[in-house]
C-alpha cells in the first residue's frame, strides 16, 4: 500500500506519520510537499499529519483547508480511498468540510500533552477493523484545540450513521459526546486528535495505534485482491 | 476602494472558555458588574469597489474568514478615505 504524507509548512508529525507507515508498518510512503498537487493519484492512501499548519493563523487548519491540494485530496476522497486527518489534519479535514463539525480551543485552554484513554466504539470501519467494540486503547493527545464541537442535528446524525469511532474514557478537552476521532459517512476519511503514529511501539510508551494502521493496510488489501 | 470590517463572533451556544476567564479575571480585579465576556476578531480588508460587493464578502466569510460552523460574521463597508 502506498501512502502520500501531505507535508504543509507549519506540519510536524509529518515525520512520524512516515516512520509509522514506512518503518514500522512496513509498506511505502512519500513526504509529499503541498505544493506538489497533480500526483496524488498514484497513493492508495493520504495521511495529514498533525502540527500547526499555517501557524494556525486565522483558526488551526483553515489556511490548508483553502490550499490547491485540497481538491486532489477530495477528490481522493470521493473515490472511497482512505484519509487519515491526526490532530491537525482532523483540523484541516473539517475545516475543508470532509468531516463535519470543527475543533475549538480546549475547555480549559492549556495545550495538553499526555495519553489518554480512548474507547473504540465502532470497529466498523476500514481503520479500526482490528479493534474490539468497547475496547480501550492508550494513545497519546498533544492539542491545544481539540475540543470537538457540533450542533445537535449533526451530533445525532453522527450517532445515527456510527460516525463516531474513538470517545475519550475520560474528557479532556470539552468535546461534545466525549468525541475524540469521526470517519465520513462513507467511512473512508477518519479524523482524530490523539495521535496512533505516536503509538506505534512499546518504545514510545504504547503499540495501540499500530492497530489502527494495519487495520487499514488489511482492507486496503482484501478490496484489492477483490477488485483486481 | 471600501474599507471592509469583517467581526466574527462565536455563536451563542458556543462556549467561550478564553471569554470566561477574561470575565472571571475582570470579576477577580473587582468589576462585580461584568456578567459575560465573548472574544472574538476583527478583519480589516481593503477592497476595490465593484458590482456584487457585499455578496462576494459575504462568500469570503462563508468560505474562510468565518467558520459557520461556529462562528458568527457580520461587516461594515465603508468609503475609503483618499489620503
Amino acid at each position: 500500500m502506498k501512502f502520500a504524507v501531505i507535508v504543509f509548512p507549519g506540519s510536524n508529525c509529518d515525520r512520524d506519520m512516515y516512520y509509522a507507515a514506512k518503518e514500522v508498518l512496513g509498506e511505502e510512503a512519500d513526504l509529499v510537499w503541498y505544493e506538489s498537487a497533480g500526483n496524488l493519484g498514484n497513493y492508495d492512501g493520504i495521511l495529514l499529519p498533525g502540527g500547526f499548519s499555517y501557524g494556525d493563523y486565522l483558526r488551526s487548519g483553515a489556511v490548508a483547508a483553502t490550499s490547491e491540494i485540497m481538491q486532489q485530496i477530495k477528490e481522493h476522497a470521493s473515490k472511497g480511498k482512505p484519509v487519515l486527518g491526526v490532530c491537525n489534519g482532523f483540523q484541516v479535514l473539517t475545516e475543508a468540510g470532509l468531516l463535519p463539525g470543527a475543533l475549538m480551543r480546549n475547555e480549559k485552554l492549556s495545550f495538553m500533552c499526555h495519553f489518554e484513554d480512548l474507547i473504540v466504539t465502532n470497529n466498523e470501519t476500514m481503520f479500526t477493523s482490528l479493534f474490539q467494540t468497547g475496547e480501550t486503547i492508550k494513545l497519546p493527545i498533544a492539542h491545544g484545540e481539540g475540543n470537538y464541537f457540533c450542533d445537535e442535528t449533526t451530533l445525532k446524525d453522527l450517532q445515527a450513521n456510527n460516525q463516531i469511532v474513538f470517545t475519550y474514557e475520560n474528557n479532556p478537552n470539552g468535546s461534545v459526546a466525549d468525541i475524540a476521532g469521526i470517519v465520513n459517512k462513507k467511512g473512508n476519511v477518519l479524523g482524530m486528535m490523539p495521535h496512533p503514529e505516536r503509538a506505534v511501539e512499546m518504545l514510545l510508551g504504547s503499540d495501540d495505534g499500530l492497530k489502527l494502521f494495519q487495520s487499514l493496510v488489511q482492507n486496503w488489501r482484501e478490496s484489492y485482491v477483490v477488485n483486481a | 476602494m471600501r474599507n471592509v470590517t469583517v467581526y466574527i463572533t462565536l455563536k451563542s451556544g458556543v462556549l467561550d472558555p478564553q471569554g470566561k476567564a477574561i470575565q472571571e479575571s475582570l470579576n477577580s480585579l473587582g468589576y462585580d458588574e461584568v456578567q459575560s465576556a465573548r472574544v472574538g476578531k476583527t478583519i480589516s480588508l481593503q477592497i476595490e469597489d465593484g458590482p456584487n460587493l457585499e455578496k462576494r464578502i459575504t462568500e469570503m466569510c462563508e468560505k474562510l474568514l468565518a467558520n459557520p460552523v461556529i462562528e458568527d460574521y457580520r461587516f461594515d463597508v465603508e468609503e475609503a478615505v483618499q489620503s
